[in-house]
């Protein structure tokens, strides 16, 4: 289904979440966060992640971003919710792998099938992968401790 | 005449391309082009003048000493500075590091005050930091004018009896701002204050003379100035040079040591230059002052006042453009679309073969007088052409900037 959003779409998607981005909020406690900041521009974001036995109850995030990090991040936020730590990592896996060229999933992306596009803009897959990359660090961190 | 034409065939990187379209830089604050002269003589290093300095017997190595004297002579000539008083270093950072730990370390203690503004570089800010840190010295700052600019006035009002160093960009590299080094300088030397300034952003742009500001320090890099990256300058005046500790000890900087640990070391500026230089670099140093040389500070500064006063011009005419420093006197021009975010417009220049960078700015700068977390800053050198700046103009102009991520 996804794939065959058109351009205008797509750019409604991106668009909607930039300027009405659902999860950017800082939350009080109970969360596990971290801070991500690109070396090479200018984004600069927290993810918060809030687990309950083995469920992600909660996704929020906040910070300095552009466009395309914005909706990337926001629209993670938006599938990760209420889903299993392992399904959180499949779809964390699958995105990277759109953004990178790489066959995946596509039945569990959703919206974030928006940022289909990103590798011919190579200055751009930083932005679209920033929040996805952040929560993968969160998994893993969580994991090693 | 200014042969805009002819000087741009110098330069083999503006005939690439990017994103298929041909490339406009106006990223030059960042790093410049090197034109062919700069290319060869870094080639000819290694294709027929390979050796080290101060190394051997034999004709080689001779003539890389005269090499390494005679760029000495050409850089202390393009600063009405004398030989000596030339230190080569990698850049601008390591040169202002240079004087952080070397001297001001060395010099100033607990309680000293060392003046600073928040329209500094890191590279001029976080030295600074360590010495306040190691010595206990303390760093404030100087205010500056609802338009980002340095005063005199308030250079005055900053100086307190325990003063030892101000430390400014002669021009800032964000706003562009030129400051007035040698009111500052005249200011400072009657309270005896050193002023340290940084000057990559204004010696590869304009006439250096450091007699006329009387500057004791001032720094600036090769990359910045049609030169090779990895190569820059520290100039200080002879006699606060020989009250500077080297920070990188070994070869080539000592006269003698025993195994009792008693060293001797070089006066300046080999005292400072341990290990085999940068020769490679130093060859490109010496060509890009040349050819800047050639051309004319004066010449350069002129062809990029009126290239800004027609981008200017031009900006104002797009309704939503907002000017950040519309009266700065360098080739930086920082601007917005509104509500676009600097990035995102960034990104869309890059789809149209534009090079401009989208920077954010330290937490006082924007509360101060920005209001913006992030700006898209142009920047001008002696390549760029008025074509440059109406295809900037074109492409500032088209509506949606996520048209490129969707191209």
């Amino acid at each position: 289904m996804p794939i065959s959003l058109n351009n205008e779409m797509m750019r409604q998607i991106i668009m909607d979440h930039y300027q009405n981005p659902q999860h950017k909020k800082t939350p009080k406690k109970g969360y596990v966060s971290i801070h991500s900041k690109s070396e090479n521009c200018i984004d600069d974001i927290n993810v918060y992640l809030k687990l309950e036995k083995g469920k992600v109850k909660d996704c929020l995030w906040d910070g300095v971003a552009c466009t395309i990090s914005t909706a990337s991040t926001d629209i993670m936020c938006e599938l990760v919710i209420n889903k299993t730590e392992k399904e959180a990592r499949y779809i964390i896996d699958q995105y990277l792998k759109m953004i990178h060229e790489e066959k995946f999933d596509e039945e569990i992306l959703g919206e974030a099938i928006a940022f289909i596009n990103t590798s011919k803009q190579a200055a751009r897959i930083k932005c679209a992968t920033i929040g996805f990359n952040a929560l993968k660090d969160i998994l893993n961190h969580k994991h090693g401790k | 005449m200014y042969n805009i034409k002819k000087i741009r065939e110098d330069f083999p990187m503006l005939k690439q391309k990017m994103q298929n379209h041909p490339l406009v830089f106006l990223d030059n604050a960042s790093t410049t082009f090197k034109p062919k002269a700069v290319i060869d003589a870094i080639n000819n290093y290694y294709v027929k003048e390979t050796s080290n300095s101060h190394r051997g017997d034999y004709d080689l190595c001779f003539h890389i000493d005269q090499e390494l004297d005679a760029t000495r002579k050409v850089v202390a000539d393009f600063l009405n500075a004398k030989k000596e008083e030339i230190v080569f270093t990698s850049g601008a950072s390591m040169s202002i590091n240079l004087v952080a730990y070397g001297y001001a370390m060395k010099h100033l203690k607990k309680g000293d005050e060392i003046l600073l503004t928040e329209s500094e570089h890191a590279s001029n800010i976080l030295p600074w930091f360590k010495v306040q840190q190691t010595v206990g010295a303390k760093i404030k700052f100087i205010p500056l004018t609802k338009e980002g600019r340095l005063t005199l006035d308030n250079v005055k009002k900053s100086i307190t009896s325990k003063t030892k160093i101000i430390a400014v960009a002669q021009i800032t590299n964000v706003l562009g701002y030129l400051a007035s080094i040698k009111e500052i300088t005249k200011l400072a030397h009657q309270k005896k204050i050193i002023v340290v300034v940084d000057g990559a952003q204004s010696v590869p742009h304009r006439l250096t003379d450091v007699k006329d500001l009387d500057v004791d320090f001032l720094s600036f890099s090769a990359h910045k100035m049609c030169g090779p990256t990895g190569i820059g300058v520290l100039y200080g005046k002879y006699e606060l040079l020989e009250k500077t500790d080297p920070t990188l000890t070994g070869g080539g900087m000592n006269v003698d040591f025993f195994t009792d640990g008693k060293v001797t070391y070089f006066n300046p500026p080999a005292r400072f230059e341990a290990g085999t230089l940068n020769l490679a670099g130093i060859y490109g140093l010496k060509a890009a002052i040349q050819y800047l040389t050639k051309i004319g500070m004066n010449n350069i500064e002129k062809h990029e006042q009126e290239l800004r006063a027609y981008l200017i011009k031009e900006l104002k005419k797009i309704k939503d453009v907002v000017i950040y420093n519309e009266h700065a006197e360098s080739g930086i021009v920082t601007i917005n679309k509104k509500n676009v975010f600097a990035q995102d417009e960034a990104t869309f220049l890059n789809s149209r073969g534009i090079a401009v960078r989208s920077g954010q700015h330290c937490a006082k700068i924007l509360n101060g007088f920005l209001n913006t977390p992030a700006t898209v800053r142009i920047s001008l050198y002696l390549y760029t052409s008025k074509e440059d700046i109406d295809k900037l103009i074109k492409a500032l102009k088209e509506g949606d900037y996520l048209n490129a991520y969707f191209a």
